[in-house]
């Protein structure tokens, strides 16, 4: 690992620590009042969420045409990481949405794309753990199919139903708000790159190891 | 040469099914039997909900694809012919368009014996547009069956393939499944709304090229072992 590695995690610890205190000091939104505060979380794990299913993908395509296998690695750790930020973001957004549109799910969509392609990170975790020999391939197709339909599932479901969020509320936010909101994009990007650091670094110790069990048998 | 080399694939298919029939017969008797549980979990004191038909039309195909591509793959692999198709002096994407061809054929087989019956027996005009109706089926076939021929011949090889095949293709096909049952649902209405339906044929229509460049794109790539 390298020597920033463990500083960079310190910081983290501490960025993740303050943040309740970042976001508690906060000024009620006018509209939503308290529950908006849980956009500060919610909004940074979606980004991390689509980054890492692109980096799944580019890392997949990569992969698949050259035939290298840290490529591989790299990808099943953006795999992995897509499901848990997918997960936090799919988590905090229905309580969000219970508050403003008064129900937990709305088949808007934002929300049926990142459903979806939360499904498809899951498929290709599940097709690796039970695919058997020859299934890093399989996964890798999977990966690519799945970058290029999000956009498709976007429209389509864009057209099917057309009650929307805001979905420029960013740039709209006052400085007092916007601030607390980069912060915890900040602390969520530095949590992803150390994440997938980590994993793939776990990945690398991994392969190293059955090449010494494969070396020992033969 | 490449064109003779689709034609051959696909007349194998249509020779050996024709001679056993029994993708053809398991697959229109499994989708009989999809619009039956959905008539009993849908149908209300005798009336089948509006809209419904091409929900359940569209469930039916995807449901039978499945199965017929994962029975068409399961047969290459018993005599380990797929093997021979990819050592044969042939191009890939050949290969897979000849296999993604005869897939689309059997389905349409299936999708002559649905459509009447859906038609019957959910009382929806269905056939009232033949043209229209014609054109989302086959583009929506096409794209559902563009991204299944792939995923099945990668699954050749795996285990447990016949779990892992609907696993990997209905998250993936959730646009062909949304954009074809869209675009049904509006020829249903009592005045059909012909903008609607040219956006969601426009949308299959597009979902099928990209989908059907990438597959020819990574046939190659990852069906080399």
């Amino acid at each position: 690992m390298p020597k920033w590695f463990v500083r960079a995690a310190v910081l983290c610890g501490l960025m993740f620590a303050a943040s309740p205190f970042v976001i508690a000091t906060s000024r009620d939104e006018a509209e939503l009042g308290m529950v908006f505060k849980i956009f500060y979380y919610h909004m940074p794990s979606a980004w991390m969420f689509l980054l890492s299913a692109i980096v799944c993908g580019i890392a997949s395509l990569r992969f698949l045409f050259s035939g290298d296998v840290r490529r591989d690695r790299t990808a099943v750790a953006a795999a992995e990481l897509t499901v848990l930020f997918g997960l936090i973001t799919l988590v905090t957004g229905p309580l969000w949405a219970r508050r403003s549109w008064g129900t937990w799910w709305i088949w808007d969509a934002r929300i049926t794309a990142s459903l979806v392609g939360w499904m498809i990170a899951w498929s290709y975790l599940i097709v690796r753990k039970y695919g058997g020999p020859g299934s890093d391939k399989l996964a890798a197709g999977l990966a690519i199919f799945g970058m290029a339909n999000v956009p498709f599932i976007y429209i389509s479901v864009n057209f099917w139903r057309t009650i929307h969020p805001a979905t420029s509320v960013v740039p709209t936010l006052p400085v007092d708000m916007s601030w607390r909101l980069w912060f915890c994009v900040a602390s969520f990007t530095l949590l992803y790159v150390l994440l997938f650091k980590l994993r793939v670094y776990l990945e690398e110790e991994r392969s190293r190891v059955d090449t010494l069990y494969l070396a020992l048998e033969g | 040469m490449f064109l003779h080399t689709v034609w051959l694939i696909l007349r194998k298919d249509l020779t050996v099914e024709v001679r056993s029939r029994e993708i053809a017969y398991t697959t229109i008797f499994f989708a009989v039997s999809c619009i039956l549980v959905f008539a009993f979990a849908l149908v209300k004191e005798g009336k089948p909900p509006e809209d419904g038909a091409a929900g359940i039309l569209w469930i039916a195909i995807s449901f039978a694809g499945t199965l017929a591509l994962g029975r068409a793959f399961e047969r290459e692999r018993q005599a380990e012919t797929l093997r021979a198709l990819l050592l044969a002096p042939a191009p890939r994407p050949a290969v897979y368009l000849g296999k993604l061809l005869g897939i689309v054929a059997l389905l349409a087989g299936a999708e002559l014996v649905l459509v009447p019956l859906v038609s019957l027996l959910y009382q929806a005009p269905l056939l009232q547009y033949p043209g229209w109706l014609v054109l989302i089926l086959a583009s929506g076939t096409l794209g559902f069956a563009a991204v299944g021929t792939l995923f099945a011949a990668m699954l050749v090889r795996a285990r447990s393939r016949d779990v892992l095949l609907p696993v990997l293709l209905y998250p993936i096909t959730v646009p062909v499944i949304i954009a074809g049952v869209r675009g049904t649902a509006a020829l249903l209405q009592p005045t059909v709304d012909a903008d609607s339906v040219r956006f969601w044929l426009a949308l299959l229509v597009a979902f099928d090229a990209v989908f059907v460049t990438l597959a020819l794109w990574t046939f190659e790539p990852l069906m080399t072992d």
